[in-house]
């Protein structure tokens, strides 16, 4: 146990010291960030108010509420996958360093190295998302607060949640990955098409309808939905009630994806924390069955 | 003296590259042990079984009484091992480095604090705890890699080409630290090298060529049975040395002229005692053992040389 603390401190350590790794880790959200501060917050803006009847009044409070949270959820569900990435490229930067035959002369078990990398990397995606969640909080609170306690506790689980899939997902993609050269093809076709896959660029209702159900198999597309849920349900809510016609609202969600689809059936929250869930745990099981097959290989 | 390390008939092949073949050899315990060959040999192949990085095809290693299938742990607690470069994290300081393997050791709290205070002590880096490891000059850095192999008081000592590229100055430091443990502590030095005179210096050296241990001895063993001695004359004439009827080469200012072995060369001194005034008898060298086993200089391995007969083993 005390190795594998030994371990996840190391790990941890070195990814923040390591200025390329992580500032490599934050080029995606930092980009989400720009293109909303440039352009893309003023485009949800100007679509809300031309959604809305002149005759209705929505306060600016509101607007605000609805654009931060869709923002914040964006760049939530980005920073959960691929900062993970990012730092999970330890693992194969030791390959390429030495430092991973370095460790292995030490009598340590293939399992616990295993398990170092994806705690670790568990933790420093955390830590990032923590700061992010606090900034959002600080944000929304300053624009438009329309969050419940129980929203927050859930927006909390949904970047947990995330995180332990962008973890576990790199675990398994960088398990297979041993040269700098892949480390960078890797890296790069993550952090680009990852914020268009998830819908955090544009919503997914605005994809062909062929890459909406492509998109509706990939299992990170549920956590987005849930922080999208979670994080603009309040400011909905408040529309609902006090605006906007039921109708209009659902109209709303599907747009900005807080209503999926699959196969035209409509997925519930619970159906969605499934989804994540059993995709969490085979994922696991994925890297676990490659750390035994690969020991067996050596065998 | 006790076998520390016994290798016996071990193979280990790549595909269609046969790597390791058959090789067999045992290592004293205390004794400097020097495992000679070009690159591609299969020196790191061996090692790498030794350290349990690599499986093995065949054969059997047994590293301080333990075989390696069945007590690969604590074969790695005996082990400390230096590699060609450096593979310590870059970016942390020399201290978290060194916390953070001794940890894998077991080795924490006022344990790691004493022990570090030794090695510092031992190979003078006292001054440099708190750099970052990437920010140090290769002599540095190669210090803190032994300090790294040292840590947990390995019983041997693998060393991997240490000394590539390092400066005199840092040579030197290695080899007395490697000394003094090795007279101090006893402990058994595992070696491979491209410097001769590094090797001369062994108690057993073991020559692999093309996975396969050409030549094996001491370095005195090799040197008798692989090259012949050398007389070289001082204030001598090139008539006297022609009169030896023996090759010779002219040096700077004396004549060089090589001889089957010291017997020919002591018959010599007798028979042309006039000759002899002024007068040095050497053994031939590393490199040439090298050179005439295997048909390869090192560092400079060339596949011509296979064309050449030297297969002695």
């Amino acid at each position: 146990m005390s190795k594998l603390m030994s371990l996840v401190q190391r790990n941890t350590k070195v990814f923040f010291k390591d200025k390329g790794m992580f500032f490599t880790s934050l080029i995606t959200p930092l980009i989400l960030l720009l293109l909303f501060v440039t352009f893309l917050g003023n485009v949800y803006r100007d679509s809300f108010a031309m959604c809305t009847p002149k005759e209705i009044d929505v306060p600016d409070t509101i607007i605000e509420g609805f654009v931060g949270g869709w923002l914040f959820s964006s760049l939530l569900a980005v920073c959960c996958v691929t900062v993970a990435f990012c730092s999970n490229m330890l693992m194969v930067q030791d390959k390429v360093t030495g430092a991973r035959t370095d460790l292995t002369m030490a009598p340590l078990k293939k399992s616990t190295l295993a398990f170092g990398y994806y705690i670790s990397t568990a933790l420093t995606t955390l830590i990032i998302c923590t700061v992010a969640v606090v900034a959002c909080i600080i944000y929304l609170s300053q624009v438009g607060w329309y969050l419940s306690a129980q929203d927050v506790l859930l927006v909390c689980l949904d970047v947990f949640l995330l995180t332990m899939f962008g973890t576990a997902l790199s675990s398994v993609v960088n398990s297979f990955l041993s040269t700098q050269g892949q480390i960078s093809a890797v890296g790069t076709i993550v952090s680009a098409a990852y914020g268009f896959i998830c819908g955090a660029y544009m919503p997914i209702s605005q994809f062909s309808e062929g890459i909406q159900t492509f998109i509706s198999f990939l299992p990170g597309t549920y956590g987005t939905a849930l922080l999208h849920n979670h994080l603009m349900g309040g400011a909905m809510q408040e529309l609902k009630d006090n605006y906007f016609p039921s109708e209009v609202v659902e109209q709303m969600k599907d747009s900005f994806d807080s209503n999926l689809y699959f196969f035209d059936n409509k997925v519930s929250i619970p159906q969605m924390y499934c989804v994540l869930v059993g995709s969490v745990v085979i994922l696991i099981g994925a890297y676990i069955l490659i750390n035994v097959l690969k020991g067996r290989k050596k065998k | 003296m006790n076998n520390i390390i016994e290798i016996s008939h071990l193979c280990k092949s790549f595909g269609d590259v046969k790597a390791v073949q058959d090789v067999s050899f045992k290592v004293k315990k205390g004794e400097l042990f020097a495992f000679l060959g070009v690159n591609g040999a299969g020196k790191s192949t061996t090692i790498s079984i030794m350290c349990g990085q690599l499986a093995k095809d065949k054969g059997d290693v047994v590293i301080n009484g333990k075989n390696i299938n069945h007590n690969m742990d604590e074969i790695k607690n005996s082990l400390g091992v230096v590699f060609q470069n450096t593979v310590l994290d870059k970016s942390l300081s020399v201290k978290d480095n060194l916390k953070s393997r001794a940890s894998l050791y077991g080795i924490t709290g006022k344990a790691f604090e004493k022990r570090l205070k030794e090695v510092a002590k031992l190979l003078d880096f006292q001054g440099l705890l708190k750099r970052t490891v990437g920010k140090l000059s290769g002599g540095q850095r190669r210090r803190i890699d032994i300090a790294r192999a040292l840590f947990h008081k390995p019983e041997i000592l693998i060393l991997d080409e240490p000394t590539t590229g390092l400066d005199p100055q840092t040579r030197r430091i290695m080899w007395d630290v490697v000394t003094k443990l090795r007279k101090e502590e006893n402990m058994t030095v595992f070696l491979t090298t491209h410097y001769m005179e590094e090797a001369s210096e062994a108690d057993y050296v073991v020559i692999l060529d093309s996975g396969k241990i050409s030549a094996e001895g001491t370095p005195l063993e090799l040197k008798n049975a692989y090259t012949g001695d050398f007389i070289t004359l001082y204030g001598a004439t090139e008539e006297d040395a022609k009169t030896l009827s023996l090759p010779y080469e002219k040096i700077r200012d004396a004549y060089r002229v090589a001889v089957p072995n010291t017997e020919t060369a002591t018959k010599l001194i007798v028979k042309y005692p006039s000759i002899f005034t002024d007068y040095e008898i050497t053994k031939g060298k590393m490199d040439d053992v090298f050179l005439s086993v295997t048909g390869k200089t090192l560092g400079t391995a060339s596949s011509d040389s296979e064309k050449r007969e030297g297969k002695k083993k």
